[in-house]
């Protein structure tokens, strides 16, 4: 995208019928770390790269608990994240304590996209730079949404935002069928390989990435470091090419009391993953 | 009721304070419900096998005159639930109001979610008791019950917003003379002839006994599948009991 005279104001329109603004904020979000998310019929997982400033630093927090049912994964302007992880959580506070029911996500969604609608009709306002990954559980199951700084939304099985997201995305549509019937564990696993997929090379540790659930009967949480290394540790992905044989797998423990891999003897049957973009 | 004073009546006013005091309101607030007019009586409402049963009559009192005698007092809110309501009737239309607007919205979303009673019944526990701290309430005692995704419930809310769930509710005199019976003889699994059976025997004891019934009922179902509400009907009465005979021979102070 180039400069032009157009791009000055949000509320200037190109003569092609665009608000570049609005794409600029866009952009935003593919410059920040990546952030995935996936869901099956009842569990969804979120999970991101931890990106510090440097060596000194702590890493900045992008997944956030809105409410019991309700987690969110966001990637590019963090201050806006939280601003509107924010804004989630006091709409999802205000329902619960009017209805004493959780606020079903699809509405809460809705309400987060009029919210960043709402800053690109405005010349005093400038678009949220940042994407947000919503997951969570209503009456009709589990849902993953995108919601964009343009203020659309939409649903996914499957989706990933941020820098080198394509090649979790590119993942992701290789296996995206299995999973509205995948169990919890797969889930994660999954979530795992498409991270390391956007980390080129990179070694997968537990420092990396951030990994968050909800699910039926799962409240929304973060698993704590331990429990990540075990899982890579366990499905041997940190940085091997070789990725587990999917019908092999057994499903042990999965959540990090006792780690035993026992997934040696089922490597490497479908062929490596591809680490190409 | 409006009160809009101007500033001359204001100073003729004034200077015969003393009487009246009592006539003024404060300038330029109003005054809402601080005794009930038009009142209902009881409602009653059940859990039975298959969903919720609410029982009211249906006449609405001025004092001690039963004035009106068609007054609907169980109604439908939105898809799940019913709303029963004791107290002034046109309080209970302005709750009806509020529920219209609440079920309006939930339904311009067009999204598959839909409240549910016990939404209902928090939304209303929120609304009476708000009412209640600003010394304005809606004088009512309301009955909330439904079913959704195949969960009963069943909910009573007052006029102070005091708010509980159970498997058998009444306000009024159904506390009274209502609850006794349901205590002893509801059960988890009544059938729907059951349950009629038991609310009809209730509210013929409301009958003998609250002086504000009218022997006019109507009894509400709903299940999962719907609700109907039945048209209105009478009870068979019996007053031959021996002691309604000759009441007065060998009262107190009688010869």
């Amino acid at each position: 995208m180039f400069r032009n005279q157009y791009d000055t104001d949000v509320t200037t329109w190109s003569p092609a019928g665009r608000l570049f603004q609005v794409e600029y904020a866009m952009e935003a979000v593919k410059q920040g770390s990546v952030a995935i998310g996936l869901r099956s019929k009842t569990h969804i997982v979120l999970a991101c790269v931890n990106k510090a400033n440097s060596e000194l630093s702590s890493h900045q927090r992008k997944i956030f608990k809105v409410d019991d049912h309700i987690g969110v994964a966001i990637a590019g302007l963090t201050a806006d994240g939280r601003v509107l992880s924010r804004y989630m959580r006091s709409e999802c506070i205000n329902y619960g304590y009017t209805y004493e029911s959780p606020l079903p996500v699809g509405r809460l969604v809705v309400q987060l996209a009029d919210k960043a609608q709402v800053c690109t009709q405005r010349s005093w306002k400038r678009p949220y730079g940042v994407g947000l990954l919503v997951a969570g559980l209503d009456e009709s199951g589990a849902h993953l949404y995108y919601n964009c700084p343009s203020g659309n939304y939409f649903e996914y099985q499957a989706f990933a935002i941020g820098s080198r997201s394509q090649a979790a995305k590119t993942y992701l549509e290789r296996k995206f069928e299995k999973f509205t019937e995948s169990s919890r564990d797969d889930l994660v696993k999954d979530a795992l390989f498409a991270i390391r997929e956007t980390l080129q090379g990179e070694k997968l540790t537990s420092h990396v990435c951030t990994v968050a659930v909800v699910g039926v009967g799962e409240a929304f949480n973060i698993l704590d470091q331990e429990t990540v290394q075990t899982l890579i540790n366990e499905f041997e992905i940190s940085g091997e090419e070789a990725p587990i044989n999917e019908s092999n797998v057994e499903q042990s423990g999965g959540d990090g009391d006792g780690a035993a891999p026992d997934q040696r003897g089922a490597a490497a049957e479908e062929g490596a993953a591809p680490m190409d973009i | 009721m409006g009160n809009v004073i101007t500033l001359m009546e204001e100073s003729v006013l004034s200077t015969h304070k003393a009487e009246m005091d009592t006539l003024l309101t404060s300038k330029g607030d109003s005054q809402r419900t601080q005794y009930p007019y038009v009142t209902g009586t009881s409602v009653i409402g059940i859990k039975y096998k298959d969903g919720i049963l609410m029982a009211a009559d249906m006449g609405g009192s001025y004092g001690s005159t039963i004035r009106y005698k068609s007054v609907e007092r169980i109604k439908q809110v939105g898809k799940h639930s019913l709303i029963g309501a004791s107290g002034e009737i046109s309080d209970f239309q302005e709750i009806l109001k509020y529920l219209d607007e609440l079920i309006l919205h939930d339904n311009m979303w067009d999204d598959g979610n839909s409240l549910g009673p016990k939404e209902v019944h928090n939304y209303l526990t929120r609304v009476m008791y708000n009412r209640r701290n600003k010394f304005d309430p809606l004088w009512n005692s309301l009955v909330i019950g439904g079913v959704k995704n195949g969960h009963k419930y069943l909910g009573s809310v007052s006029m102070i917003g005091v708010n509980f769930e159970d498997d058998h509710i009444a306000t009024g005199f159904g506390n009274h003379l209502a609850r006794p019976i349901l205590r002893e003889e509801w059960r988890e699994d009544l059938s729907f002839e059951e349950g009629v059976k038991i609310l009809e025997k209730c509210m013929r004891n409301l009958l003998y006994r609250d002086r504000s019934a009218v022997n006019k009922i109507q009894i509400a179902k709903i299940t999962e599948e719907g609700l109907t509400v039945s048209q209105p009907y009478s009870l068979k009465t019996f007053w031959n009991f021996a002691a309604f005979q000759n009441p007065t021979v060998g009262a107190e102070g009688s010869w």
